[in-house]
């Protein structure tokens, strides 16, 4: 448990997160228009999405379908009842002048995420409900210098809003939250989860109070769209609200925003008395009902989830808890380990994909999809290290070039000449080159300087090109020194 | 059931209707009479009666996954009181 500091003591924080994920589908929720990012401004608007008179929604089914799917590998209550409300409020960008949402009966209940932490221990966190609704569309306030700009391609798009519990006591919990549920997503194929695109957006609820004591008054930061700004967010909040109580005053219950310049959140007032919005049942459509069987034919479908994985990952393959998180965090990032380790040592491929090519991702910028090393071509370089081609050193070379090229292991290691030396006679001949040129060395290490033992390794490694097995070395080297 | 004058300018303020300070007296008084008319509904006992949803026994509708509406910015946009570069344009609205 993580406490925070203050004058009067330590203070707790308690997080919770409402996530706004939207829905992978080719049509809105609502209406037959498209739901594509970045196309021309109004271009994928239907009368229904502008709120023309008399238009009236029809449900997407697949919407529904992925609303359901998604409940279920949170593992939650799928409610075989739910029913549309109205949120009544006005915003330009809202041409209804309501959200077609879910209130008191959404679509998913109560289920549950499990946070991988940095330590490797894990967490459990409740989902309070998953529910349906509309977008709104977005209005831009850098066009023009009085004047607010409106395009609609996003609005009557599909959003899932998925609330979690008031489970989370630390930003870098909610950190986790955010990354798990993102995960377990794009798993499912229900939401691409790209935050810069606004596909997953987050306000997050923070309060503070003295451990052990209830729940203090909480403020919402609305629309953080990284992950790194709601951990920025929850920690200056929190700091924030302890200095308040602390200096004697009191928290008001609020709407804050994020200032991604400044980094401090800031209160939206005018939002305040747009709260009360009116919730009641849509008359333009009718409750939401879902056959048991359909929803059993959605749970057969469900792929194989990161927890199911990583905890497979960790007894087939006897990965840490550590390495088997990073490698489930992405499907993608999954089925390139199973195919390199498949046939070969478990730990070894573990070794190659976490370290080595993830490392040399990260620095090119790529994602494993675009990885220049096939699963194959990396397996093929694990082999060369397993039947002593070549050395464990030599093959970060070795994979260097192949990022580089994309060329197969063995070609590389024949073009380069760098074949393991592992014939006795000519690793001998290079001991007994070094051990003469520095007969000096070997009377201090024959005198007990001990530590020189590495020394020679590395002159016969240098005189080898680094093409000397490491083991044959080590091995004739201790019988020529004990002389 | 009987409004006072300030819930109505706040029903008012949300409706976003504009109602001068000297009708909110009147209009507090015709309101409190629709909701006394429709409060005698709750004379029913309704307590083991589902809600109803329709008239007619139907379902919701549903449609398919696919991309049948939309790409006519120009009707869309032409009942607009200000447009540009194919945006609705509308006084300034900033946090």
């Amino acid at each position: 448990m993580s406490y925070i500091q203050g004058e009067t003591g330590d203070w707790e924080i308690v997080i919770g997160l409402e996530v706004h994920a939207q829905v992978i589908s080719n049509a809105k929720l609502f209406s037959g228009a498209a739901t594509a990012f970045g196309a021309e401004p109004n271009s994928q608007v239907s009368f229904v999405d502008a709120a023309f008179p008399g238009m009236l929604p029809v449900i997407n089914e697949h919407c529904i379908e992925q609303a359901v799917r998604t409940g279920l590998g949170l593992k939650a209550q799928i409610n075989l009842h739910s029913v549309f409300d109205r949120k009544n409020y006005f915003y330009a960008d809202l041409p209804q002048g309501y959200q077609i949402s879910q209130y008191l009966q959404p679509i998913v209940g109560k289920g549950e995420i499990v946070l991988d932490l940095p330590d490797g221990s894990s967490r459990t966190v409740g989902v309070t409900r998953l529910h349906l609704e509309q977008d709104a569309g977005k209005s831009l306030h850098d066009q023009h210098p009085a004047k607010t700009y409106i395009d609609l391609n996003r609005s009557g798009v599909a959003l899932m809003e998925i609330v979690s519990e008031p489970d989370m006591r630390s930003a870098e919990e909610a950190g986790a939250y955010v990354r798990k549920l993102r995960s377990i997503l794009r798993y499912l194929g229900t939401c691409d989860g790209n935050m810069e695109e606004g596909s997953m957006r987050c306000d997050v609820n923070v309060s503070v109070r003295k451990p052990g004591e209830p729940f203090g008054t909480r403020c919402e930061i609305k629309n953080v769209n990284s992950i790194r700004f709601v951990m920025q967010a929850i920690e200056y909040e929190a700091r924030r609200q302890i200095e308040i109580i602390e200096e004697g005053g009191k928290i008001d219950q609020e709407t804050r925003l994020w200032d991604t310049t400044k980094f401090v959140t800031r209160s939206m007032r005018s939002k305040e008395e747009a709260h009360d919005y009116r919730y009641f049942p849509d008359p333009d459509l009718l409750p939401l009902e879902l056959e048991p069987e359909w929803v059993e034919d959605i749970k057969k479908t469900l792929p194989e989830l990161p927890d199911d994985k990583k905890a497979r990952f960790i007894s087939e393959y006897k990965l840490s808890p550590y390495d088997a998180n990073v490698l489930v965090s992405e499907k993608a990032r999954a089925d390139f380990y199973e195919a390199v380790a498949k046939g070969r040592d478990p730990k070894l491929a573990a070794n190659w994909v976490t370290g080595e090519l993830f490392g040399y991702l990260n620095k090119a910028g790529k994602e494993i999809e675009e990885s220049p090393v096939s699963a194959e071509n990396l397996g093929g370089l694990i082999d060369l290290i397993a039947d002593n081609t070549i050395s464990g050193r030599i093959a970060k070379e070795v994979f260097e070039a192949m990022f580089e090229t994309g060329e197969k292991a063995a070609d590389i290691v024949e073009k380069k000449g760098l074949r393991q030396v592992t014939d006795t006679g000519a690793i001998e001949a290079s001991i007994d080159a070094v051990l003469a040129a520095n007969a000096d060395k070997v009377a201090e290490f024959r005198s007990g300087k001990d530590k020189l033992f590495g020394f020679f390794v590395g002159q016969v490694m240098k005189a080898t090109q680094g093409k000397a097995n490491p083991a044959l070395v080590n091995e004739i080297l201790t019988t020529k020194l004990k002389g | 059931m009987s409004l006072d004058k300030a819930t109505v300018a706040k029903i008012a303020h949300l409706a976003r209707i504009k109602v001068p300070e000297e009708e909110l007296d009147h209009l507090a008084g015709e309101l409190s009479q629709i909701l006394t008319f429709v409060e005698q509904l709750n004379e029913v006992d309704t307590g083991n009666v589902p809600p109803m949803t329709s008239v007619a026994a139907q379902k919701l509708r549903r449609r398919k996954d696919e991309v049948t509406d939309g790409g006519y910015r120009d009707a869309v946009l032409s009942n607009g009181p200000e447009t540009a570069e194919g945006f609705y344009v509308v006084p300034k609205v900033v946090e």
